[in-house]
């Protein structure tokens, strides 16, 4: 066997940043060979970030910080591997597809790296036709990037470090702002990159299903600094390993685990559709007739909480209306998921909701009321809505005065506001951080501060905006499931959402939503079983819709349920 | 909204089709002209020139309105600060004195006064349409390499065009914040007293330069990972050689200088005096 000289090897690498007390990296060792594709996954904090930039060289050079041990890259030791000569290797590409473009339209962006090196004019022409043509946006040339859409952004990045001719690939969180079916097709791109120009890749994913969509040839699981496991696909599967650190399995291989069918027997697990589970039929439908759905649909006869009537709403200065004629109602205590395409309306709709845009033609009712000409501050105290980016929110030092902020503005008395701030600290679990300087809190619980920012005005309706995105899955779960206790105390959780599984796990009813109009309006396994409304909002079917019609079960959706009714009993009876 | 921005029109027209270095070096030198010439035979002639270049780019009147009114607005301004601080400036230049008004204090109007203020307002007037050509009939991503072009380093013409690139983004950042902290209940309208307002204001801008700070990490991330800044020169996507209408453009301009000059020994200086 000939042995290849590796691209990218780890030896006794440690990295520990100035700002830190413990290093974040310890004691990594890992080969990856020219031509491979691997993903790394792990929790948040678990390192996988960090050893990206000391891929890229963002580390050293940007992110200061005491190294041990060695890294060396196409054959050359990293430390005297500048940021500049690195850029001729690797190609880095960012999760947020907003801050990576620094031109203003696709041809100039893709350009900028050739720029930077003196290509003459003409010869950059044709590498960035040819890098264009390579991930097959050659039509959007000449258009601006803002006017693109999530996948074709994504694409435009990729052009971009492409124009060099690289030899590693390196996506940070590529599936991230996309929905579900162009993350698919993100995924399928990145495979003919690997196959067809034989590039190396390394993927830094926690969305493992989808990611798992295309094959990878190995899986790192990494968590507190440290590489966990280091194995083909199907033998990470067959264990419990990512499990045990908060990676979310695929969900045909949580069925399988589930029904006691022995992972060891099959070959291959990586891909759903491989797998042959008519074999399992006999373990599989076991376990769905001891699963029977338990029906609790109460029927509600109170009164509507919130109705929106025949909306319409056009964006000052443009002519095609983002939402049109929508009508619906919901009732207190109701978890809502809103998906559809990027662009479809989603976040327009929330924001008409929680009054953040006027809405002039159609009424909004909270309560029977007629509230559509309210100002936003009055509206808040009915509808909250939390923005994505938590740091939007945040113009005071501490937490307590944070939280306080809104109650202050409206002059509540200093005691009225320490009561009820502490009591609100307490409901979302960051009372014993009221003391603290935000910039100290992680992600995660900057993103509670914010939701506590909302909460403490009690409104009966609260909105999230991609709640969930860029977190990991322990902390999505636990972010989740804080949502559902506010449901059960009667307030209304309404999401937008790109992740169909916290969508079917959580929530009781989903909105669809595709070029501004509700298309459906049923419960989440519902919509992911109808390939009819899979297709139109760009959505992706489940595995277990595969599994059902494998097994001919009369009532694909049933499955759908009675798994996401099992886990929930799980999760509440513990492990 | 992007109507009351001073931005990129785009049109089919000659003046579109220069080059952006070409037409800052017209802007340039167009305006050198202006500046030191007070020969009001030549500040009219530029005037009616710079009108007919305005007409033939097609952008219409009304569609820099707003942009019009502020300039307009500043010229009366200093128009009337000019009157206030030396109502005796043109008796001064032209050594005559021609009263046109009785005294008010120590205030009253002459002929070459009148004069005088005529010949600023004309100065700015013949300079405002090549400025505003420059910024509106060059694409934006041509903006930094016409300044590169003309001797200014890459990267600060890089950091000006970065940031118009960002305009946009920024002010959208800052209308979902203002929205935000408007529903947990600030007013920034005249209904609160102004103390307050301003405290309120803060309320705006502090998430919005850190959120503006969070974009500057990724974006100066991202070109270092892109190779910026690693040689003494970079080239152009978007950069154009110059045709023959650019040279003729720039030559008309040359010449127009030159005239400037020329018209400094026929008049004895930059004034034009028609009181002698």
């Amino acid at each position: 066997m000939i042995s290849v000289q590796p691209i990218i090897q780890f030896d006794n690498f440690s990295f520990q940043y100035t700002s830190q007390q413990k290093p974040t990296l310890k004691n990594i060792n890992l080969v990856i060979h020219p031509g491979e594709k691997v993903c790394i996954v792990g929790p948040s904090g678990s390192g996988k970030s960090t050893l990206a930039h000391c891929i890229n060289g963002l580390i050293p050079e940007r992110y200061n910080g005491e190294i041990s041990g060695t890294l060396s890259i196409a054959g050359k030791v990293a430390d005297s591997f500048s940021l500049f000569d690195r850029s001729s290797v690797i190609g880095t590409v960012l999760q947020d597809t907003d801050s990576q473009f620094i031109g203003i339209t696709v041809a100039e962006d893709i350009a900028f790296a050739l720029e930077n090196t003196m290509i003459p004019q003409r010869e950059m022409k044709g590498r960035v036709l040819d890098a264009a043509i390579q991930v097959g946006i050659e039509g959007h040339l000449q258009h601006q990037i803002f006017e693109l859409s999530g996948g074709q952004k994504q694409r435009t990045a990729m052009a971009g470090v492409l124009v060099n001719d690289i030899e590693i690939l390196l996506f940070d969180e590529p599936l991230a702002n996309l929905d579900p079916a162009t993350g698919k097709s993100a995924m399928a791109l990145i495979e003919q990159l690997h196959q067809q120009n034989n590039k190396t890749v390394i993927l830094i994913e926690h969305r493992l299903e989808d990611a798992l969509s295309q094959s990878i040839d190995r899986i790192i699981l990494m968590n507190h600094g440290e590489i966990i496991a280091d194995m083909k696909p199907s033998e990470l599967l067959k264990t419990n390993m990512l499990a045990e650190n908060d990676i979310r399995e695929p969900l045909y291989i949580r069925l399988l685990k589930y029904a006691n069918v022995s992972l060891q027997q099959l070959e291959k697990v990586d891909k759903a559709e491989e797998i042959i589970f008519q074999n399992y039929r006999e373990e599989i439908l076991a376990w769905y007739k001891a699963n029977v759905t338990t029906i609790h649909d109460k029927k509600i006869l109170e009164p509507p909480l919130l109705t929106l009537e025949s909306i319409h709403y056009t964006y000052p200065g443009t002519k095609e209306p983002i939402l049109k004629n929508i009508d619906f109602t919901c009732n207190a205590g109701e978890f809502i998921s809103i998906v559809g395409t990027n662009g479809a309306g989603k976040s327009t709709l929330a924001k008409c909701i929680s009054g953040f845009e006027k809405v002039k033609k159609g009424v909004v009712r909270i309560n029977n009321e007629d509230v559509t000409n309210e100002s936003i501050k009055s509206r808040a105290e009915k509808v909250g809505y939390v923005l994505q980016n938590p740091n939007q929110m945040f113009s005071q030092t501490k937490v307590f005065d944070e939280v306080a902020f809104g109650l202050r503005q409206r002059y509540f008395s200093e005691e009225m506001v320490m009561e009820m701030v502490h009591g609100t600290l307490k409901v979302c679990g960051l009372y014993p951080f009221r003391n603290w300087p935000i910039s100290a809190l992680s992600y995660g619980q900057k993103r509670r501060v914010a939701i506590a920012t909302i909460l403490v005005l009690n409104p009966s309706i609260l909105i999230l905006d991609e709640p969930t995105a860029g977190q990991d899955y322990k902390h999505s779960k636990e972010l989740m499931t804080f949502l559902q206790t506010l449901t059960t105390q009667g307030t209304t959780v309404i999401v937008i959402t790109h992740d169909m599984h916290l969508m079917t796990e959580y929530t009781n009813r989903s909105i669809v939503i595709h070029g501004g109009e509700v298309i459906a309006d049923c419960k989440p396994s519902q919509v992911l079983t109808n390939p009819e409304l899979v297709r139109m909002a760009n959505l992706k079917e489940s595995s277990l819709y595969e599994i059902a019609l494998a097994l001919d079960l009369a009532e694909p959706f049933e499955l759908v349920e009675r798994f996401i009714q099992f886990e929930r009993r799980v999760a509440l009876n513990g492990k | 909204m992007a109507n009351e921005m001073l931005g990129f029109i785009e049109r089919d027209s000659f003046i579109h089709r220069l080059t952006g270095a070409t037409k800052l070096i017209v802007f340039i030198l167009w305006s050198t002209a202006a500046m030191i010439t007070y020969d009001t035979r030549l500040l009219v002639f530029l005037l009616i020139l710079s009108s007919i270049l305005f007409f033939l780019s097609k952008i219409k009147l009304n569609e820099i309105a707003f942009i019009l009114a502020f300039i307009l607005f500043f010229l009366l301004l200093n128009n009337i600060a000019i009157f206030i601080f030396d109502p005796n400036q043109g008796a001064k230049i032209y050594g005559s004195e021609t009263r046109l008004t009785g005294t008010w204090w120590r205030y009253y109007l002459t002929s070459e006064q009148l004069f005088y203020q005529i010949n600023i307002t004309l100065k700015y007037i013949a300079v405002i349409p090549p400025a505003l050509l420059f910024i509106l009939t060059t694409q934006p991503s041509e903006f930094a390499a016409s300044l590169n072009k003309i001797g200014i380093s890459y990267r600060l013409s890089y950091a000006v065009s970065i940031a118009f690139r960002y305009i946009p983004e920024v002010q959208r950042d800052f209308k979902t914040i203002a929205q935000a902290q408007q529903a947990r209940g600030i007013d920034i309208s005249r209904n609160e007293k102004i103390t307050k307002r301003v405290k309120n204001v803060v309320a705006i801008i502090v998430p919005l330069i850190f959120s503006t700070l969070e974009r500057i990490e990724a974006i100066s991330n991202v070109m270092d990972m892109r190779g910026f800044g690693q040689h003494k020169k970079r080239t152009w996507y978007v950069g154009r050689n110059f045709k023959w209408a650019d040279m003729i453009a720039i030559a008309v301009c040359g010449v127009l200088v030159g005239i400037t000059v020329w018209l400094f020994t026929v008049n004895e200086g930059r004034f034009y005096n028609p009181f002698h």
